[in-house]
C-alpha cells in the first residue's frame, strides 16, 4: 500500500533507526573484535600489540572459562527447568475457574517487575540470611538446622532469586496460550473417558508447546546475561563458584583492566548467545508470514 | 474457560491459588512491611509481622543519607528520556514498515530483532572505553542514549505489531470524504495508533527502569538510577535492612503498578507477536 508515502519517503522514515542500529550493532562488535586480537591492558597504556588468537588460547584454556560455562549453563538450565515447570503448573492452576483469578495473577506476576538488584538484596538478606532471615526462623520452627544459603549452596541461591523474578513471565505467557485453547476439544476428549493425565499430555502441552519453545528461547537469550544478581549477592564467588560467562568478562575487563583478554571472552559470549538466537528468530520469522 | 466446577472443587482451587499467589508475593510484601520498622525489629527473631511500632523513620532517613531523590530522578530521567528518544525514532520507522512495506521490510525487522540478542557482555568493552574517553562515564546522557539503542528493536518491533492492525481502508474512506493529509492524520491515523504508543512507551519505561547491566557498570554515583544505587546496600558492613526495605519499596513501587496495568502489553511486547 504505498498510497500514504512515496517510497523514497518511506525509505527516510526507515533511515534513521536503521542507521543507529547498524551502529550500535557494528562498532561495539568491530571493536570488540579487534581487542580481542591485542594484547592490551589499561594499566599499561601505550603498550598494545598484535598478538592474533593469543587470547583466545589464553582464555579458553584458562580453567575460569570452564567453571563460568559450566556454571552458564548451569544457571540458565536451573532456571528454565523451574519456571517452565513452574510456570506451566501455575498457568494450569489460574486457567481454572476459581475466584478471585485478576488479583491472584496481580500477585504471581508482580516479582517480574521487581529490578534485579533489589531483589538479589531482598533475598540475600531478609529471607536466606543464616541467622536473622526468615528462612533460617522457619526453619528453626521445624527443628531444622538452618541453611547457610551462599556458604553453602551459592549456585541454587542465585538460581531462585532469578527464577523468582522469572517465572511470572513463563506463567503469564503460557497462561496466555492457555486462554486460547479450544474448549470443545477438551470436553470432547473428556467424554471419551480421557483422563487428566493424557488430557494435559495429548491435548494442552501440544497447544502450548509453541509458546513454551517461545519462553525458553527468550529467557535464554536474558538468562546468558545474568549479572546484577551476581554483583550484589556473591560477586562471583566464593571462588568462581557462581562466576557466569557474563561475570567472568566483567571481571576480565573492569577488575584486571584486561581489554584484550575481556573482548575475546566476548566475542566467544556473542557466539554462544548467536546460537540461542538463531533458532529464536526462525521461530517468530515464521509467524510473521502467517 | 468457564467449565462447570463442584463448589467444593473450586474452594480447593481456589485456596491453592491463593496460597501460592501470596507466597510468590510475599517476598515484595515483606519488603513494604520491613520497611516500617526500625532496624532492631527487622533482624528479629521471631519477626513481627504487624504488631510492630510503625515508623516511617527509614524514608526520611535514605533521604538524608544518600539523597535517595536525585537517584529517583536520575531513573526518571533515564527511564523516560531513552524510551521518548527510541519513540521519536521507531515511530517513524514503524509507521513507514506497516503501512509501505517493500519486499525487505521482514529481512529488517528480524535483522532489528537479532541485534537485541546480541549479549551486552560483548559490547561492554568498547562502550566503556568510548565513554570514558568521551567523559561520558557516570553522566545521564550516556545512559539514555545506550538503553534507548539496546531497547530500539522491541520499541519497533512492538509498534509495528500495533500499527499493522490499523486498517488501511480506512484511510481511503477519509480521503474519500475529502479529508486533507492534516485533518486525515489528526483526526483518523493519531486517535487509532495512540494507544499502541502508549503500551509500548509503558513496557520500555519499565524495562528501562528496571535494567541493571548497563547501569551498574557506566556509573558510579552521580548518574546512578536507583538500579544502581540499590546496590551499594550489598555492603557487608552492618544490616541495614529497613533501610534497604525503604529504599526499595520506594524503587519498585511505581514500576510495580505501572506493570500490573500492562500485562497484556507485557506478553505482545516480549514474545514479539509470537504468543498471542
Amino acid at each position: 500500500m504505498a498510497t500514504l508515502h512515496t517510497r523514497a519517503s518511506a525509505r527516510a522514515m526507515l533511515s534513521p533507526a536503521v542507521l543507529l542500529l547498524l551502529a550500535w550493532m557494528l562498532i561495539p562488535l568491530g571493536m570488540t573484535i579487534y581487542f580481542s586480537l591485542l594484547r592490551y591492558n589499561l594499566l599499561m597504556p601505550g603498550l598494545e600489540s598484535f598478538v592474533g588468537i593469543e587470547n583466545y588460547q589464553y582464555f579458553l584454556t584458562d580453567p575460569a572459562f570452564f567453571d563460568a560455562i559450566w556454571n552458564t549453563l548451569r544457571l540458565v538450565g536451573g532456571i528454565l527447568l523451574i519456571t517452565i515447570v513452574g510456570g506451566t503448573l501455575l498457568a494450569l492452576l489460574l486457567d481454572q475457574p476459581i475466584w478471585g483469578q485478576g488479583i491472584v495473577r496481580l500477585l504471581v506476576i508482580a516479582p517480574f517487575f521487581v529490578m534485579p538488584t533489589v531483589s538479589a538484596l531482598v533475598w540475600k538478606n531478609m529471607l536466606m540470611h543464616p541467622v536473622n532471615g526468615l528462612f533460617a526462623w522457619i526453619a528453626d520452627i521445624f527443628g531444622m538446622q538452618p541453611i547457610d544459603w551462599f556458604a553453602e549452596a551459592p549456585m541454587l541461591s542465585v538460581i531462585l532469586i532469578v527464577s523468582w523474578g522469572w517465572l511470572p513471565f513463563a506463567t503469564l505467557i503460557t497462561l496466555t496460550a492457555l486462554q486460547s485453547l479450544d474448549s470443545e476439544q477438551r470436553e470432547a476428549a473428556e467424554m471419551d473417558g480421557a483422563g487428566p493425565l493424557s488430557i494435559f499430555f495429548y491435548i494442552i502441552l501440544p497447544h502450548i508447546s509453541r509458546a513454551l519453545t517461545v519462553v525458553v528461547l527468550i529467557e535464554t537469550i536474558f538468562l546468558l546475561s545474568v549479572f546484577a544478581e551476581i554483583l550484589v549477592t556473591t560477586n562471583g564467588g566464593p571462588g568462581t563458584a557462581t562466576t557466569n560467562l557474563t561475570f567472568l568478562v566483567y571481571a576480565q575487563a573492569l577488575l584486571q583492566f584486561d581489554v584484550g583478554l575481556a573482548s575475546a571472552g566476548g566475542v566467544v559470549a556473542i557466539v554462544l548467545a548467536n546460537i540461542v538466537a538463531i533458532f529464536l528468530l526462525r521461530l517468530i520469522g515464521k509467524n510473521l508470514e502467517a | 474457560m468457564a467449565r462447570e466446577l463442584s463448589p467444593r472443587r473450586r474452594a480447593t482451587l481456589t485456596t491453592a491459588a491463593w496460597t501460592i499467589g501470596f507466597l510468590i508475593f510475599f517476598p515484595v510484601l515483606w519488603t513494604f512491611l520491613t520497611s516500617f520498622k526500625t532496624e532492631g525489629e527487622a533482624i528479629a527473631i521471631p519477626p513481627s509481622f504487624l504488631f510492630f511500632d510503625w515508623t516511617l523513620e527509614n524514608y526520611s532517613e535514605v533521604q538524608e543519607r544518600s539523597n535517595y531523590l536525585r537517584h529517583a530522578m536520575n531513573s526518571v530521567i533515564i527511564a523516560f528520556g531513552s524510551t521518548f528518544l527510541g519513540l521519536l525514532v521507531a515511530i517513524p520507522a514503524a509507521w513507514s514498515m506497516a503501512f509501505s512495506p517493500t519486499k525487505s521490510t521482514r529481512g529488517i525487522l528480524m535483522w532489528m530483532l537479532s541485534t537485541k540478542m546480541l549479549p551486552p557482555v560483548g559490547a561492554l568493552v568498547p562502550i566503556y572505553l568510548i565513554c570514558r574517553d568521551l567523559g561520558l562515564l557516570d553522566t545521564r546522557s550516556a545512559l539514555v542514549v545506550i538503553l534507548m539503542l539496546m531497547n530500539l528493536p522491541i520499541i519497533v518491533w512492538m509498534l509495528f505489531t500495533y500499527f499493522r492492525e490499523i486498517p488501511g481502508d480506512i484511510l481511503e474512506a477519509a480521503r474519500m470524504d475529502g479529508a486533507s493529509l492534516r485533518k486525515e492524520i489528526t483526526y483518523v491515523l493519531v486517535p487509532m495508533a495512540v494507544p499502541g504508543i502508549a503500551s509500548t512507551l509503558l513496557l520500555n519505561v519499565i524495562l528501562a527502569w528496571n535494567e541493571a547491566f548497563w547501569t551498574l557498570n557506566l556509573t558510579a554515583d552521580d548518574a546512578a538510577p536507583l538500579s544502581a544505587f540499590i546496590a551499594s546496600y550489598s555492603s557487608p558492613e552492618g544490616l541495614f535492612w529497613a533501610k534497604l526495605s525503604a529504599a526499595s519499596t520506594l524503587a519498585i513501587a511505581p514500576i510495580l503498578v505501572l506493570g500490573w496495568f500492562s500485562q497484556k502489553q507485557l506478553v505482545r511486547g516480549l514474545t514479539f507477536g509470537a504468543v498471542k
